[in-house]
């Protein structure tokens, strides 16, 4: 997975995210937050879905269906590609 | 008579409406209206969308709020009010956009239980200048209406074809007004306006001649508080009056006071009205809010914002200075600097307190 | 302590789509009818699930019966079959002393079934056949001409069972509302009811005792009644002028807007849509203004159905899945669509998460079960994220769904009913797989398969 545009990422604490090489902006929710902040630290999948159980109250295949629908925006925003 | 002053008001007040640029609200000019009557206390903008210029402006309004569209209805509003209320105190608003009039009408009980004061027409009153019923109310009042024929398909166009003089307006029943050139035209700015606006669709024969604005005050009665009439002079390709020259025009003035008569008026209105070259008042349409060029009353010497405010709080006006003939406004849109955090602070937050 | 949790969800902003009030504050929930909990209701009845509450219906009958009745005493509220002829419905409001209003030999055998006596029948409708007429003359119920044939085949049949049936004459007009209908009774602008009139009074077979109109439904104008009331009356005038004759009552049909908003319709409903003292003042205004009702006392009628029972039916339905759309939006799939829910093509109705639901909110189109596009029941508003088994509650649904539902692709669900009393009570079992074949034959030669 290349995730090269999301590290240009200008990420705000409130869940705003500036895109600066090319003036978009996003809105995400708390837990999209913690998923962006994690991939920018250069975690894998399987440590984030980890972190997101330990973080919120969540059963782990919940999350991880639910991570792959968010990867699936990602991709269609092309922050991350295949 | 002398100029209005609200320096000694220590209150609240809300307005909406705070975008500027191609296609104006009428919030930004109502602030600056209040601020140069010397009104000292807290302006709180109530906005629909993040990117509304006015909330971008320093100075002008202390805190800034959003709002769920009208269209989500009353549970939503009143929900997002009272969270506003938790973080301040609101005395009197200022609503200034069409879609949201009945609203703060429906709900004045609801908004007196909270405190806050409007000065706004009632439901009837607001209902007979519904673009709709224009038509039906006033002529038997000798107030004349350009035809006009309600649509409910864009087939009707067709039906009504051999009765029609090209080119046409259509209208939405809420915003929007198209010239139309021809039936494939009138039937094309049908959907655009049927998709956004719903049913139904204005068509009105176009009455050649010369087009006046009045922005009135009128005090529930049937008399005029206030009157300031313009004739533009400058036209944007939308249509919208971008300049304007108060005008002294016996005629206009007691054509317009017929029409607030009719209604007994109460709060602000503008009206478009047309003399034919034949001389004849046609009436084209009632908003029922400030223009966005009500600055131009201020400037020519009534302040019709500031006075809104004092009605609201319960004061008694009986008519506002004269206005000074000649006075001119030319819409300047200039470019605000700032910075895509503020954009995030209120997008996100759903709010800005400066 | 863990942080609640919410589904991730990214969104791109543009000018226009920077509206996040939703996010914190807006959507609420409602997890019980009547103070019955939606999940006993589920488990009671399964879901898709149609429920009606019971004291709604009563209080809003007897709210609008006395907001009409204090502008004008002599006011009568007939029920509408058509728009919810399920029994348990129409049972109470004929315990709350409503009339039956039926449009159909197959209203009228309801009505009748139920042992509404005919002449507290009031039949209206374009399309009486034959059979239907004769009974309806012979058990003296009210019958509201609609056509000349109509009229036509109502004096033979008169003629032939020897009677003189009580009648009233359909009439269309301006109202001042568009659009215009002019497909119901005979028109009286250009003078066709006046003829009318003329033709069934020289006729002499045939007690001509109302005057009735249907002059829209959803009406948003509450002065279009007071135009209806004030061009019948002054018929009723010209009738009594010329013929001599007077009318036991006025009938000004249905056509009170319920709180739903309309798909093409900005401003919703609760907004919009009149209040019963609204449309009961402007009916009184023109009552009380007539000298034909000073020296006359006319009844008045009224047939409206939908502001009676749409707001005291509600549609629990249960997710089954949910996608993202190309456009951003998340798309939910409920197990209940257009093909029970009728109505949502009309109306943006409400839906209503059956729970708190802590978080974000997405912008999010509801999809029938059904495997056809048209299959929406609701355009896109903020929703909390749904999982599946997750219920929603959407309301008003309580008019028109019930009678108007199609068989088709699934079975049509239990309806329910909450007495007064609290008690969940079974109006209408599930359909199974009987329901849809047993008046089927399949003939000889394709029973080999």
């Amino acid at each position: 997975m290349n995730t090269n545009q999301l590290m240009t990422l200008a990420v705000n604490k409130n869940g705003f995210i500036f895109d600066p090489e090319n003036g978009v902006s996003y809105t995400v929710n708390e837990t999209g937050l913690f998923i962006l902040q994690k991939m920018q630290d250069g975690l894998q999948n399987g440590e984030i879905i980890s972190a997101l159980c330990s973080e919120f109250d969540v059963e782990k295949d919940q999350a991880r269906s639910d991570y792959e629908h968010f990867l699936a925006m990602l991709k269609a925003l092309s922050l991350v590609e295949d | 008579m002398t100029k209005l002053n609200l320096s000694h008001l220590d209150i609240t007040v809300a307005v909406s409406g705070l975008k500027t640029g191609d296609n104006p609200q009428p919030g930004v000019p109502v602030i600056r209206s209040l601020r140069s009557a010397g009104f000292k206390g807290k302006i709180v903008g109530l906005v629909y969308d993040a990117m509304e210029s006015g909330i971008y402006l320093e100075g002008l309004a202390d805190e800034v709020y959003q709002m769920p569209y009208p269209s989500t209805g009353a549970e939503s509003f009143l929900t997002r009010l009272d969270y506003i209320l938790s973080r301040t105190k609101v005395h009197v608003v200022i609503p200034t956009l069409d879609s949201e009039i009945p609203l703060y009408i429906r709900l004045e009980k609801e908004l007196m239980q909270r405190g806050i004061k409007t000065f706004l027409p009632t439901e009837e009153q607001f209902n007979l200048r519904d673009k709709i019923k224009l038509a039906q109310f006033f002529p038997p009042k000798g107030i004349d209406i350009p035809k006009t024929h309600l649509l409910q398909s864009a087939d009707d166009i067709y039906k009504l074809r051999d009765e029609l003089d090209f080119p046409v307006i259509i209208k939405g029943r809420l915003y929007e007004a198209y010239k139309a050139l021809n039936l494939f035209e009138a039937q094309k700015y049908f959907y655009e306006l049927q998709a956004k606006w719903g049913l139904p669709i204005i068509m009105q024969e176009i009455i050649p001649g010369d087009e006046f604005n009045v922005v009135i005050v009128g005090d529930g009665k049937g008399h005029c508080l206030g009157m300031v009439p313009q004739r533009k002079l400058v036209i944007t390709d939308k249509g919208k009056g971008f300049g304007g020259v108060v005008v002294k025009n016996p005629g206009l003035e007691s054509y317009a006071t017929k029409v607030i008569e009719a209604l007994s008026w109460r709060g602000p209105c503008e009206l478009e009205i047309i003399k034919s070259e034949d001389g004849v008042f046609y009436l084209i349409e009632i908003n029922p809010r400030f223009p966005a060029w009500v600055r131009l009353a201020e400037g020519s010497g009534q302040n019709q914002p500031a006075a809104t405010v004092l009605l609201a709080m319960g004061e008694t006006l009986h008519s506002l200075p004269p206005f000074k003939p000649g006075t001119l406004f030319i819409r300047h849109a200039e470019d605000i600097i700032s910075d895509i955090s503020l954009l995030g602070d209120i997008s996100v937050n759903g709010e800005l307190v400066r | 302590m863990k942080k609640i949790y919410t589904a991730p969800y990214i969104e791109r902003n543009s000018a226009g789509n920077l509206n996040k009030y939703a996010h914190t504050t807006v959507v609420r929930h409602q997890d019980n009818i009547d103070t019955v909990p939606i999940k006993t209701l589920v488990e009671a009845h399964g879901s898709p699930l149609f429920v009606f509450s019971e004291r709604n219906i009563r209080r809003t009958y007897r709210r609008l019966q006395d907001t009409i009745r204090i502008h004008y005493p002599l006011a009568e509220i007939t029920w509408s079959y058509k728009t919810n002829y399920l029994g348990a419905i129409c049972n109470i409001f004929h315990q709350e002393g409503a009339a039956a209003e039926v449009v159909s030999g197959m209203e009228y055998d309801m009505a009748r079934r139920k042992g509404i006596p005919g002449e507290r029948i009031y039949f209206n409708g374009p399309s009486k056949r034959p059979a239907d007429l004769e009974r309806a003359i012979s058990e003296g119920a009210f019958i509201h001409i609609d056509h000349l044939e109509e009229l036509y085949l109502i004096e033979k049949l008169a003629d032939e069972l020897s009677l003189k049936p009580k009648v009233a004459l359909r009439l269309n007009m301006d109202t001042g509302i568009s659009p215009l209908w002019t497909r119901f009774g005979f028109n009286y602008e250009n003078g066709e009811a006046y003829r009318a009139v003329q033709r069934l009074i020289s006729g002499g077979k045939l007690h001509l005792v109302g005057l009735h109109t249907h002059i829209g439904t959803f009406i948003l104008d509450p002065n279009a009644y007071f135009w209806a009331a004030t061009k019948l009356l002054a018929f009723a005038q010209t009738i009594k002028d010329n013929f001599g004759i007077i009318m036991e009552y006025i009938d000004l049909g249905g056509g009170f807007a319920s709180s739903n908003t309309l798909i093409d319709q900005y401003t919703p409903g609760e907004l919009a849509s009149p209040s019963f003292e609204q449309y009961a003042e402007a009916i009184g205004n023109a009552f009380n203004a007539s000298y034909y009702v000073k020296e006359h006392h006319p009844r008045l009628i009224l047939e409206t159905g939908r502001v009676l029972v749409d707001e005291a039916g509600y549609l629990i339905s249960s997710v089954i899945g949910k996608k993202n759309l190309p456009t951003g939006e998340r798309a939910v799939i409920l197990d209940a669509g257009v093909n029970i829910n009728i109505t949502a093509w009309w109306y943006k109705q409400r839906l209503m998460p059956t729970k708190p639901f802590p978080g974000s909110y997405q912008n999010t189109v509801f999809y029938g079960p059904l495997c056809m596009n048209i299959d929406v029941i609701r355009s896109a508003m903020p929703f909390p994220d749904l999982y599946y088994g997750d219920t929603v509650l959407i309301s008003p649904v309580g008019a028109y769904n019930v009678t108007q539902w199609m068989q088709f692709i699934e079975y049509r669900p239990n309806v329910c009913l909450i007495s007064e009393t609290g008690n969940i009570e079974l109006i209408r079992e599930r359909e199974d797989i009987t329901d849809i074949t047993n008046r089927e034959f399949i003939p000889e030669h394709l029973r080999q398969i």
